[in-house]
């Protein structure tokens, strides 16, 4: 594997995480048991470093961790497992007669990665314990390094996973994936955690850095072992265009001084070109599918952002009609924030204001910031500043964020200085 | 493995307006059971008097406290349960899902600890 491919550095530590992923996978679909799949590869790995350096590299290393891991986990159960009159008990008897495909070009092995997927995504966990779990154990990272992404205590953090690893076992969640009959309905919950690990790096509320690199690039990394996994899945490959195109903008979403930078404002040519080009050519290859969903959307949405000259020169109308898609599939009124100002650059503010009112007059988002920037914005441009004053209070009232609260309160100050200027 | 589905339920809520639920309800007791009967996966199932029937037992000191009504005053009061015998909780789910109770309550699906020493008394 990874001394084999001539990598160093992050590529190695990829190749290493990925390769120890793919061995837990398999040990935790055959033992049923996440905690056992693990002690066992951990195993497999320490007897790696003392063997390896000695005898050289295998020439299939992940076979030979397997194989290595397979045989720890059966001395481990046998030397548990009482021994009947019947000799070993009918689980332990079919594992040891059983050693698994440890192939990694064999079709298995993609097969038992997608199991531990859906185990770690599985509907019946909390939300925040399938996220621990997929970076974990399909992201391999470790205990302490999600504790730090998430601001959890790492304690706290180990403990969901101890309880987690518990109720897989005990409830008798199962590592394979579901059928092909099921899959459709199933992804979108493994999409929905990957999106929501994404959204967590990318706005991080209440800390001081805008943008977390780390957990974003994990779930552009969690994004492509599920768009290999299921090629033929549009809204995964949408998902990977979704991120990848949004992500590209990441460098230019905070100036030299740290100080937040809104879409109009960025510098484009900071605009990482290689994830739009890899994301728009992905986005097309999902649309080609013609199985649309909520992710192609936000990703055209995405591609037609990066791919506009200027914020003035992005076609508005296309994306105002992109959002009504996305209202229309999936209504939320934060969807409709989205499309007010998409409706506002391509219609004038007014148009933008009258596709606001009935969220603000719902309530429902009250204490969502964004609302109140895009009313306030708007009302700015429709010429009625009185409305907007108070529109700004709410907004930097209403945002979390302190990097992005404190370039908002820059901006009203800008903004009373033009008006009495 | 076997599962207990806890059949949850306010009183009174079946005389109520059904909810719209999803597809895939067997909408009467006697065709659930015969499905789950059918399927080879029921080994057992009961219902419950009404929790106003319930007498609660704990001990003093000198003799056995008894209580008038059940362990745990809820809004939803268990009013049955049946326990199956299914390959993974996904299938214990469907199962769940598609009881006649869904228009009224909630079922809670819970693992069952088996092969224990005091289970080997019960044989």
């Amino acid at each position: 594997m990874a001394e084999s491919a001539g990598l160093s550095g992050p590529a190695l530590e990829r190749a290493y995480r990925e390769e120890w992923s793919a061995v837990v996978a398999t040990l935790a679909r055959r033992l049923g048991d996440l905690q056992a799949a693990e002690d066992a590869v951990s195993e497999a790995f320490i007897a790696a470093a003392r063997t390896w350096p000695r005898d050289g590299v295998p020439p299939k290393p992940g076979a030979w961790l397997t194989v290595t891991a397979w045989r720890k986990a059966v001395d481990q159960l046998r030397s548990r497992a009482p021994v009947s009159a019947q000799g070993l008990s009918p689980v332990l008897a079919d594992m040891t007669a059983q050693p698994p495909d440890a192939d990694p070009e064999e079709p298995q092995m993609a097969d038992d990665q997608l199991g531990l997927i859906f185990a770690c995504c599985h509907p019946a966990l909390a939300p925040e314990v399938r996220v621990a779990l997929t970076l974990r154990y399909v992201g391999g990272l470790t205990t302490k390094e999600i504790a730090a992404g998430f601001l959890t205590p790492e304690p706290t953090l180990a403990q969901r996973l101890v309880r987690a690893k518990r109720k897989i076992r005990d409830a008798g969640i199962r590592f394979s994936p579901p059928q092909t009959s099921e899959l459709a309905a199933r992804l979108p919950g493994v999409q929905g955690v990957i999106y929501l690990i994404f959204n967590e790096g990318y706005s991080a509320s209440g800390d001081t850095e805008l943008v977390r690199v780390d957990l974003c690039a994990e779930a552009i990394w969690l994004g492509r072992v599920l768009h290999r996994l299921v090629p033929a899945d549009a809204e995964s490959a949408g998902l990977l265009a979704l991120m990848l195109l949004t992500h590209s903008h990441a460098a230019a979403r905070v100036d030299a001084d740290g100080h937040a930078v809104v879409l109009a404002d960025q510098d484009r040519t900071r605009w990482d070109q290689d994830l739009i080009t890899e994301g728009s050519a992905l986005l097309d290859a999902a649309i080609a599918l013609e199985r649309p969903g909520p992710y192609q959307l936000q990703a055209a949405i995405a591609a037609l952002h990066s791919l506009a000259p200027s914020f003035e020169l992005t076609d508005w109308p296309q994306i105002a009609a992109l959002y009504r898609q996305l209202a229309r599939r999936s209504p939320s009124p934060v969807v409709e924030v989205n499309r007010a100002v998409a409706v506002g650059m391509a219609d004038g503010p007014l148009a933008g204001l009258a596709v606001l009112a009935p969220v603000v007059r719902g309530g429902q988002l009250d204490h969502y910031g964004p609302l109140h920037v895009a009313r306030a914005e708007l009302l700015d441009r429709s010429g009625q500043p009185d409305l907007a004053t108070s529109a700004w209070t709410r907004a930097i009232e209403t945002t979390e964020n302190g990097v992005l609260r404190d370039e908002l309160i820059r901006r009203v100050q800008r903004r009373r200085r033009s008006s009495r200027g | 493995m076997k599962y207990a589905l806890l059949i949850y339920a306010e009183p009174g809520a079946v005389d109520r307006p059904p909810k719209p639920v999803h597809d895939g309800i067997i909408d009467n007791w006697v065709d659930y059971t015969r499905a789950v009967k059918g399927a080879g996966v029921a080994l057992g199932a009961e219902q419950l008097r009404p929790a106003d029937t319930a007498t609660t037992v704990t001990a003093g000191p000198d003799e056995r406290l008894l209580t008038d009504g059940p362990f745990m005053e809820t809004k939803e009061h268990l009013l049955g349960f049946y326990l199956l015998d299914v390959p993974d909780l996904d299938t214990a789910l469907d199962w769940a899902a598609r009881m006649p109770i869904m228009r009224y309550g909630t079922v809670e699906v819970r693992p069952v600890v088996e092969g224990t020493e005091w289970q080997k008394a019960l044989d």
